[in-house]
């Protein structure tokens, strides 16, 4: 028979080339013919047309997601680890060879020889640009258990976004710092500090009447309008391929347009990965097959998962929203620290979400009423979030993988910034880890400045408004308080929950004990 | 381009009893002929991949590795453990050790050559005069004619 094989591993110097050998060895051995792409640093030669043509079947033995497998969708497939391959590959050639003449169709063969070998890979290819150091991070691992795979998309969607919330961050942040921090409301509209400001609708208009400070806030401003499109297309990329990224981007933006924020772009990137994935499983006649993959899946993805967003998703949030601005206005009578730890949790939950809005507009309506302790409050513990995350990414640097360290850097710019988003791309990660982390020190923070009396009259602006500040140095102090809360629960839950070590085991041939660096439970 | 390995980057007799101790012995030696800038970063690097997926295969064989910054020439270093170090394969300890270093930002023959060697490493004849080699020039002997045929 012959076969087509494409091996793949993380760092793309040794596995890789180790498993096209032993798998080169094991066909020639049994009397097959194999054509290998390695899909490593040294850039990989594709596999002609005509191999994949001529082929009987395909071997994948990666552990990260395999650039272009649409090559190869019509084909029985054989899916493993690299090192199934390195141990075992006589084992993976004979499975291939029984998928054949089984003839199983495509996606089961595929199945269910991955599932045989231990190493069930559900997570479709994600075609990749060539691996290096400065591509975003990739999935790790292609097998193992669901909150693995899970934490594996996630983490492909936030690398994808990291650049987007750096940049827009910055850029925002160097804005106010030009312009100071009424340039938010000139370029949108708005009140700040009891001026109005109408907003600037035509951007060829920004320069004129913002100076370079609008500018360089508009375009900050449109590149975080794009984290949770970004997040949510490149989830769906790496569970489903390319065609999950029009319905994910198509959901990330109505996740945003129904104010869902980043928790609501995680639903929608899985939503539409889940729903590409089915999707791909239909079988369909060959003739029909060439326009599954650029017409029909995105076609009806995109409707199936926007309807879900707009009627399912969206509305209930609505009402919770609603529901939340009265319960806040009930409670303004009672206990003011009280208050402010509520509204610090709120701050850090969802980042820009539903319930971060809630809080937030709770400060700027105590604002308008002349309240300033409450927009203190409110603003300090939006400044927490992004401000521990990148104490912990300096405190404990190996329990972040690269790409976060980076965006740690950038963190804590945001952070004096009141730029919580940049807490997204390490909450988006690992959620359930982070986020409560962010809403102790937050609540810490806002109990705090509520306690200290700190005041604030400027909505935004951060630590570049701190002239405008009451008690600034209990403001300051509260906020720091807040990040070493943050900080302290974030280490000690990435430490001690959830890390588990694995021993290999005779019958786990790609056996992996830790995968990853910001590891969920397996399985 | 220089050598992929030479006589100084060979350690026929590893003394360390785990991968961490081992791994950071052979480091040292790169790091003394010049090849490694910051042991210390290139370790962490090295950890990192280690942490994604034990680097041990069956057959007795470790193969720590990683892309680094602080690494200036593509580079193999070679032990071997007379009592074998754990790297994590299920078939047992590792007896041969490769530690193969790759700069960042390597051009594609470089790594071209890493990918000739890890391919090497798969044929078992290959792996016995490993294991037979009587001294760290016939090792560097063995690699030359193995990878680059000459």
């Amino acid at each position: 028979m012959k076969f087509v094989a494409v091996t793949a591993c993380p760092t793309g110097i040794a596995h890789t080339y180790m498993a096209a050998e032993a798998l080169e060895q094991a066909a020639t051995a049994a009397g097959h013919e194999i054509a290998v792409e390695t899909q490593g640093s040294a850039g990989s030669a594709p596999l002609g047309a005509d191999d994949i043509a001529a082929a009987d079947a395909v071997v994948f033995a990666a552990d990260v997601d395999v650039r272009d497998r649409e090559r190869f969708a019509d084909k029985p497939q054989v899916t493993a680890g690299v090192k199934a391959a390195i141990n075992d590959a006589a084992a993976l050639i004979e499975q291939a060879t029984t998928a054949v003449r089984s003839g199983v169709a495509p996606a089961e063969a595929g199945r269910e020889a991955g599932t045989h070998a231990g190493t069930e890979a559900e997570s479709a290819g994600v075609p990749e640009s060539a691996p290096s150091a400065a591509e975003p991070e990739r999935a790790v691992e292609a097998h193992t258990g669901a909150g693995t795979r899970v934490r594996q998309w996630l983490m492909t969607g936030v690398s994808y976004m990291i650049p987007f919330v750096a940049a827009g961050g910055i850029l925002i942040a160097i804005a106010f710092l030009i312009g100071g921090a009424e340039i938010a409301a000139v370029v949108d509209g708005g009140d700040f500090r009891g001026v109005h400001y109408d907003g600037i609708s035509d951007p060829s208009d920004l320069l004129g009447e913002a100076g370079i400070a609008g500018v360089l806030f508009k375009v900050g401003s449109t590149a975080f309008d794009m984290l949770v499109p970004v997040l949510s297309g490149f989830i769906a990329f790496g569970m489903a391929d390319r065609p999950g990224i029009a319905p994910g981007i198509v959901g990330g933006l109505l996740a945003s347009a129904i104010g869902a924020g980043f928790l609501g772009g995680l639903v929608s990137g899985l939503l539409a990965g889940f729903v590409v994935m089915g999707l791909k499983r239909i079988r369909v006649p060959r003739g029909v097959a060439g326009v599954m993959p650029v017409v029909v899946i995105p076609l009806v993805a995109c409707f199936v998962v926007g309807l879900l967003m707009l009627v399912v998703v969206g509305e209930p949030i609505a009402a919770a929203q609603s529901g939340m601005t009265d319960w806040l206005a009930g409670l303004s009578g009672g206990t003011a620290w009280l208050l402010g730890g509520l509204l610090g949790l709120m701050m850090a939950f969802d980042t820009g979400g539903p319930v971060n809005k809630v809080a937030y507009t709770f400060g700027i309506a105590a604002l308008a009423s002349g309240d300033t302790v409450i927009m203190a409050a409110v603003m300090a513990a939006g400044m927490t979030p992004p401000l521990g995350l990148a104490l912990a990414t300096v405190v404990r640097g190996r329990l972040f993988t690269r790409a976060e360290r980076d965006a740690g850097k950038a963190a804590w710019l945001l952070g004096l910034s009141f730029i919580t988003e940049g807490a997204i791309p390490f909450a988006a990660a690992d959620p359930l880890r982070v986020i409560p982390s962010l809403m102790a020190g937050s609540a810490t923070t806002g109990a705090l400045v509520v306690a200290f009396g700190a005041t604030s009259p400027a909505p935004h602006g951060g630590i570049w408004v701190l002239g405008l500040v009451g008690s600034p140095l209990l403001y300051l102090v509260a906020v720091a308080a807040g990040m070493v809360v943050t900080c302290g629960c974030l280490v000690a839950a990435k430490s001690f929950l959830g890390r588990r070590e694995r021993p290999a085991r005779r019958d786990d041939p790609a056996g992996a004990p830790v995968h990853g660096l910001v590891g969920a439970r397996q399985g | 381009m220089a050598e992929l390995i030479t006589a100084e980057l060979v350690d026929l007799d590893l003394h360390g009893s785990d991968r961490e101790e081992v791994t950071a012995d052979l480091a040292k030696r790169l790091a003394g002929a010049g090849r490694v800038g910051d042991l210390d970063g290139f370790l962490a690097d090295l950890r990192e991949r280690e942490a994604q997926m034990p680097t041990g295969i069956e057959g007795g064989i470790g193969i720590p590795h990683a892309r680094s910054a602080h690494v200036t020439e593509p580079t193999l270093g070679f032990g071997r453990s007379e009592s074998g170090v754990d790297f994590g394969a299920s078939d047992g300890p590792a007896h041969l050790i490769f530690l193969i270093a790759a700069p960042e930002g390597g051009g594609d023959e470089h790594l071209t050559v890493l990918g000739a060697l890890a391919r090497r490493l798969m044929h078992q004849s290959f792996r016995q005069s490993l294991l037979d080699a009587s001294d760290a020039e016939s090792v560097v002997r063995l690699v030359r004619e193995e990878v680059f045929g000459q």
